[in-house]
């Protein structure tokens, strides 16, 4: 590929910090031009491409200049349609499809790389999306060794990350589709939720969540693979992993809470959920079933709330569960962090439309450090 | 406007507000919007964002209690409140 083509800025790309592969179709992903009546066929080895990074987690799009039902028609008869996620079809500009693709998926323009025969369409994404990784189908026999399309861990996650999305764009459709207030919607998607004590298969997805969640975060503050481990098998630790399904699919781990078992009181150090679960109300079962473990055994419950700039929606949370502001926090000294308490006088109740599955924990009965 | 004027026009824009998400017939002015379980903590961020925008006022973290939050006439009350403040400075 020629030089010019490739922003600085990709060339400092991290590894496994591709999430998404643009496919253009003509000539890329297939020999021949739809339109013009040719027998298309797919190019020597992208079948094995396409399932290599779907279960490496990288999702595939497609943008390309092409009739959109007859592309779809295709695609579908060649089976491949299955992998592809908000297909951008049409005649705009192929940078006005990616962005489009970025956004649905919510990740950022560095997470993307785009693939095409044409040096036009090459050229006008890089010139106008710096970001994104740019790539001709001559790199497609060394695609699957580049570095920034091979993620450090692959988790559970990692194989079942198109059925999520896939589940997360059939929902939504329910949602925007769905004649009639909230509640009900929510009590349609018959949930099942989830919460158990951390092991240590769940530790990978536990850091990627405390980089990756910024609204519903308590403290914004990240904990390395090694930290977590160390405080799950701290006896005056308690992490906690939550996930979530319901009747369209899993969402997989979206949640983690982070308690602190003092013999007097316990401090939640961290509380965060995933985005996708915002309007789902599945915090707010963590926070309740926490308080109400914590009021049976006689102990005090105070909560880190660190500002952050992004995590208003959290402190709110707080405040309507019932806690309150006791003092400046000493969240690694930050002068935005304060100690929020709850008087456990009244602990918020359980949703009814949720199905909740809750550890049996041993709060008292942690072993003491040898 | 005066503030018990305020506080009924506040009122009806709030119910009007929950009625997209509450079956709005059985939802009076004094319901504890929080006891029904309903309000998770994207609803409770739109319910103060709302507040905050429709009536030009700016919600302090001393405000957000939620006796401020918790029926339609508990927000209307804030709102005449924070409204009379805003008017009075």
């Amino acid at each position: 590929m020629s030089d010019e083509l490739i922003p600085a800025a990709s060339k400092t790309r991290k590894p496994g910090s591709v999430k998404v592969l643009v496919w253009d179709l003509d000539d890329t992903l297939w020999d021949g031009t739809l339109l013009e009546g040719d027998a298309v066929a797919v190019r020597p080895g992208v079948t094995e491409v396409l399932a290599a990074l779907d279960r490496r987690g990288i999702l595939h799009s497609i943008a390309s200049k092409n009739d959109a039902a007859s592309a779809l028609e295709k695609l579908t008869e060649l089976g491949l349609e299955p992998y592809f996620l908000y297909p951008q079809i049409g005649w705009s500009a192929k940078s006005a499809g990616i962005k489009a693709i970025a956004e649905a998926i919510n990740i950022g323009l560095d997470a993307v790389a785009f693939i095409d025969d044409q040096p036009f369409e090459r050229a006008e994404v890089a010139s106008a999306l710096p970001d994104v990784l740019v790539l001709e189908p001559a790199e497609l026999p060394g695609l699957l060794d580049r570095p920034e399309l091979s993620p450090r861990f692959l988790t559970d996650e990692s194989a079942i990350r198109r059925q999520m999305y896939r589940a997360d764009i059939d929902r939504k459709q329910a949602e925007e589709t769905f004649e009639g207030p909230t509640e009900e919607f929510l009590a349609s998607l018959e949930m099942r939720f989830v919460l158990s004590v951390a092991q240590e298969e769940d530790l990978q997805r536990a850091e990627e969540l405390t980089v990756r969640t910024n609204q519903l975060n308590s403290t914004g503050l990240t904990f390395s693979y090694e930290e977590l481990d160390r405080l799950r098998q701290s006896p005056d630790h308690l992490l906690l992993v939550a996930s979530l399904e319901d009747r369209f699919g899993t969402y997989g781990k979206i949640g983690l809470a982070l308690v602190e078992l003092g013999e007097a009181r316990w401090r939640l150090r961290l509380l965060l959920m995933s985005c996708r679960v915002m309007s789902r109300g599945v915090g707010s079962v963590v926070l309740s079933f926490l308080l109400s473990q914590a009021k049976e055994r006689g102990k005090r419950f105070v909560a880190d709330f660190r500002d952050t700039g992004r995590n208003r929606l959290m402190k709110v949370a707080y405040r309507f569960a019932g806690f309150r502001e006791v003092k400046a926090g000493d969240v690694n000294d930050s002068a935005e962090a304060v100690l929020l308490e709850h008087d456990l006088v009244r602990v918020p109740p359980i949703p009814a439309y949720v199905d909740c599955r809750l550890p049996e924990v041993p709060f008292d009965t942690h072993p003491p450090i040898p | 406007m005066d503030g018990a004027k305020e506080k009924i026009n506040a009122q009806e824009k709030v119910k009007h507000f929950l009625s997209r998400f509450f079956r709005n017939d059985d939802l009076k002015d004094d319901d504890d919007i929080f006891a029904l379980g309903f309000v998770n903590s994207l609803l409770a961020m739109q319910l103060v964002s709302f507040v905050e925008k429709e009536f030009a006022i700016s919600i302090e973290d001393e405000d957000l209690d939620l006796d401020n939050f918790r029926t339609i006439a508990s927000i209307g009350r804030l709102v005449a409140k924070k409204k009379h403040a805003v008017a009075a400075s």
